[in-house]
C-alpha cells in the first residue's frame, strides 16, 4: 500500500461540452480531458505534474481530491475511492489551489485556522504545534489578524499552504502553488515544501508552470498532454528523451564568421550577433571538451552555459514523436 | 460545546477518520455541526463590529417595515382589503414575514451557489470533510437579517393584541407551528432554488421570485389574487401552507379553493415533503456538478 499510495489505472474524464451555434441550436461535443492515465506514487514521494494549459492537470487533481467523478478507470488514494468517499478522504489530504483560496475571504487568517481546527476535529495540541510551526516557517506571525482579502498574493498563498497542513494530511496536492509570486516568496514556499517532505514524508503532487519548482523540488516528473501521460520518469532523463540542448554563449575578441569545430563535437551555431555567438550542443554531453577546443582555436573573452528550458524540451518531445 | 473540549491537552487522539463509528455518524448531524461552527465564526466576526451590526440590523428592520407601512397607508383609505381588516392582514403578514425572515437568516446564503459554481470556489468547499450544503448555507451568516424577523414579530404581536380571536388550544398551538413550518417550507424553496443553480448559474433571480416574491404574495389575503395563482402557491410551490391556510384557521375564515378545514394542520407534513424533494434536487445538482465540473 505504501508503494501504491496514489494509484491510477486507465483513469478517464470525458466532458460533454455544449456550444451554442445558433439561437436555439446547440452543438454537443465530447472532450476527453483525461484520456486513460495510469500511474503510481509511493508514500513520501514528491512528484511534478506538468503539461501545457488545458492538458488535463487540474482535472486529474480534481479527481484525486474527489471533486470530480472519473468517467472511467480506477483511482485510489490511500486505499480510498475519492469520488465515493470524498469527506472521509478530506481528512487525509491537503489541497492548495494557486488560483483561488480555501480560506474565508472576509475573515482574519486566524479565524480561518480556528474553524479548520474544529471542522477537521484536530486534537488541540496537534493543532497548536502545527500552527506554530507553519507560522514560524512561513512567516505568518504578522498576518494572523489580517483579513484574507487584504493579503498580497504571496502572503495568501503561504496562508493557504498552512491551512492545508493543519490536519496533518498524508498527501498534499498543490495546483500552481507559485503562480504570481515574487522571487522571495517562491523561495520561501519551495524551502518549506522541501522540509515538509523530508521531515514528515508527506507525499506531494504539484502542478506548475514554473519549471524551477520542479527542478528544485522533484526528482520525478510526469508530463501530461491532451489528457495522456507522455512522460513519467526522472527529470534528468526528460532532457535526453526530449533531445534537449544546452547553449554555450561565447564572446570573442572581435566579429568572426561562425565558429567551426572538429566534426566529432556535435555542436552547431544557432545565432551570431557581432562578437557574440550562440552554440547549441546536446544536454547529455559535457561542455568541457567543447570549451577547451574553443579556447585553443579562437580568441575567447568570456563564455556562459545556459540550461535547457523544459517547456522547449516538451515541445521538442512532441515534435520528434508524431504518435504523441 | 465541542466534542473534544473535555479531553486533557496533549493526550493523543486517533484522527477523526479512524475513529470507530465515524462512517455511521449521520451526515445530517455532521452537517448541523459544521453549520453551527461556521455560523459561530461569522457571529463572532459580526460582533467584533458591534456598532456596524446594530446599524445594519436597524436598516434591515426599517427597510422591511416599509412593507407594512404601505399596507397601513392603504387602510387609511379603505376599511377592508379583499374582505379582510387591517389586524387580520397583520396576522397574515406577521406570520409570513417572521417565517420568511427566519428562513432567510438560516438558509438565505445558499442563493450565492451559482456564483460559486461560476468562479470555481465551490471546489474549495468540496475538499473539506463536511457536507457542502451546510457550508453554503452558513457562509456569510448575516445576523442583520434579525431585523426582518423583529419586524415580522412586531406586526404579529400587533395582530394578536387587536384581533378578537376565539382561542382554542389548537389555535394556540397553530401559531408557533405555522411560523416554524413556514420557515422550513421557505428553506426548502431556497435549497431547491440553489440546486437549480447547479444547472443554470444565473438562476438566483428565479429563486428570488419564489422566496422574496412568495412572501410578498402571502402578506395579502388570498381573496385578492386570481384563482390560478392561488392554485399555484397551494399545489405547485406550496407557499399557501406557510401562512394562508393555518392563519385562516386561526381567524376562522373560509379557505380558498374550497379546501377542507384539516389542511390547516398540514404545514409540518408539507415542510417535510418539501425538504425531501429539495434534498433530492440538491443531491442531483451536486452529482451533476461533480461529473461535469461546471
Amino acid at each position: 500500500m505504501d508503494s501504491d499510495f496514489i494509484e491510477l489505472d486507465g483513469v478517464e474524464k470525458v466532458f460533454d461540452v455544449r456550444r451554442r451555434t445558433g439561437f436555439l441550436r446547440r452543438e454537443r461535443r465530447e472532450v476527453r480531458a483525461v484520456d486513460g492515465i495510469s500511474f503510481r506514487v509511493p508514500r513520501g514521494e514528491m512528484v511534478g505534474y506538468i503539461g501545457p494549459n488545458g492538458a488535463g492537470k487540474s482535472t486529474t487533481i480534481k479527481m484525486l481530491t474527489g471533486i470530480l467523478t472519473p468517467s472511467g478507470g480506477r483511482l485510489r488514494v490511500a486505499g480510498i475511492d475519492p469520488a465515493r468517499e470524498r469527506t472521509r478522504l478530506a481528512h487525509r489530504i491537503g489541497v492548495v489551489f494557486g488560483q483561488r483560496t480555501t480560506l474565508w475571504w472576509d475573515l482574519p487568517l486566524r479565524d480561518s485556522y480556528r474553524l479548520m481546527h474544529r471542522m477537521y476535529r484536530i486534537p488541540d495540541r496537534r493543532f497548536r504545534e502545527n500552527l506554530d510551526r507553519c507560522v514560524e516557517l512561513l512567516d505568518l506571525g504578522a498576518l494572523l489578524e489580517v483579513p484574507v482579502r487584504q493579503l498580497s498574493l504571496g502572503q495568501r498563498m503561504r496562508g493557504d499552504i498552512a491551512a492545508a497542513l493543519l490536519h496533518d494530511p498524508e498527501v498534499l496536492y498543490l495546483d500552481e502553488p507559485t503562480i504570481g509570486l515574487d522571487v522571495v516568496s517562491k523561495a520561501k514556499v519551495r524551502g518549506f515544501l522541501r522540509d515538509l517532505n523530508a521531515e514528515r514524508s508527506t507525499t506531494v503532487l504539484l502542478t506548475t508552470h514554473d519549471l524551477t519548482d520542479i527542478e528544485q523540488l522533484c526528482r520525478r516528473v510526469m508530463v501530461i498532454d491532451h489528457g495522456r501521460l507522455v512522460y513519467d520518469g526522472a527529470l534528468a532523463k526528460l532532457h535526453e528523451v526530449g533531445e534537449s540542448e544546452r547553449t554555450l554563449v561565447v564572446d570573442l575578441e572581435r566579429e568572426l564568421p561562425p565558429v567551426t569545430l572538429a566534426s566529432d563535437l556535435s555542436v552547431r551555431v544557432v545565432k551570431v550577433e557581432g562578437p557574440r555567438q550562440w552554440l547549441a550542443f546536446p544536454a547529455s554531453v559535457s561542455a568541457a571538451p567543447l570549451v577547451a577546443r574553443l579556447a585553443a582555436d579562437y580568441p575567447l573573452v568570456d563564455l556562459s552555459v545556459r540550461e535547457p528550458d523544459i517547456e522547449a524540451v516538451i515541445a521538442k518531445m512532441y515534435a520528434s514523436d508524431p504518435a504523441l | 460545546m465541542e466534542a473534544g473540549a473535555g479531553r486533557r491537552a496533549g493526550e493523543p487522539e486517533p484522527a477523526a477518520w479512524s475513529r470507530p463509528g465515524f462512517d455511521d455518524r449521520s451526515r445530517l448531524l455532521e452537517g448541523v455541526r459544521a453549520y453551527g461552527l461556521i455560523v459561530a465564526m461569522w457571529m463572532r466576526s459580526t460582533m467584533a463590529y458591534r456598532a456596524s451590526f446594530v446599524m445594519t440590523t436597524l436598516g434591515n428592520f426599517v427597510v422591511t417595515a416599509f412593507d407594512f407601512v404601505t399596507i397601513m397607508l392603504m387602510f387609511a383609505h379603505v376599511d377592508a382589503l379583499g374582505g379582510y381588516t387591517l389586524p387580520e392582514i397583520a396576522l397574515l403578514y406577521g406570520t409570513s414575514a417572521t417565517a420568511f425572515g427566519l428562513s432567510d437568516l438560516l438558509f438565505g446564503s445558499v442563493d450565492r451557489l451559482g456564483r460559486r459554481v461560476r468562479d470555481g470556489t465551490l471546489d474549495t468547499l468540496l475538499v473539506r470533510p463536511v457536507p457542502v450544503l451546510a457550508q453554503v448555507a452558513a457562509d456569510r451568516f448575516a445576523l442583520r437579517r434579525l431585523g426582518r424577523i423583529t419586524q415580522g414579530l412586531l406586526v404579529l404581536g400587533y395582530a394578536l393584541a387587536t384581533l378578537d380571536i376565539a382561542w382554542t388550544p389548537l389555535r394556540v398551538v397553530m401559531l408557533p407551528l405555522m411560523v416554524l413550518s413556514g420557515a422550513a417550507i421557505f428553506g426548502a424553496v431556497f435549497v431547491a432554488g440553489a440546486a437549480f443553480q447547479f444547472f443554470a448559474q444565473d438562476a438566483s433571480e428565479v429563486q428570488n421570485a419564489f422566496t422574496y416574491g412568495g412572501t410578498t404574495v402571502l402578506q395579502y389575503p388570498p381573496t385578492i389574487f386570481a384563482k390560478e395563482l392561488v392554485r399555484g402557491v397551494t399545489f405547485v410551490v406550496p407557499l399557501a401552507f406557510v401562512s394562508w391556510l393555518p392563519a385562516l384557521y386561526v381567524l376562522g375564515r373560509d379557505y380558498p379553493l374550497e379546501l377542507p378545514e384539516w389542511v390547516a394542520f398540514l404545514p409540518p407534513v408539507v415542510a417535510g415533503l418539501c425538504w425531501l424533494l429539495a434534498g433530492l434536487a440538491w443531491r442531483t445538482g451536486l452529482r451533476a456538478y461533480r461529473s461535469t465540473g461546471s
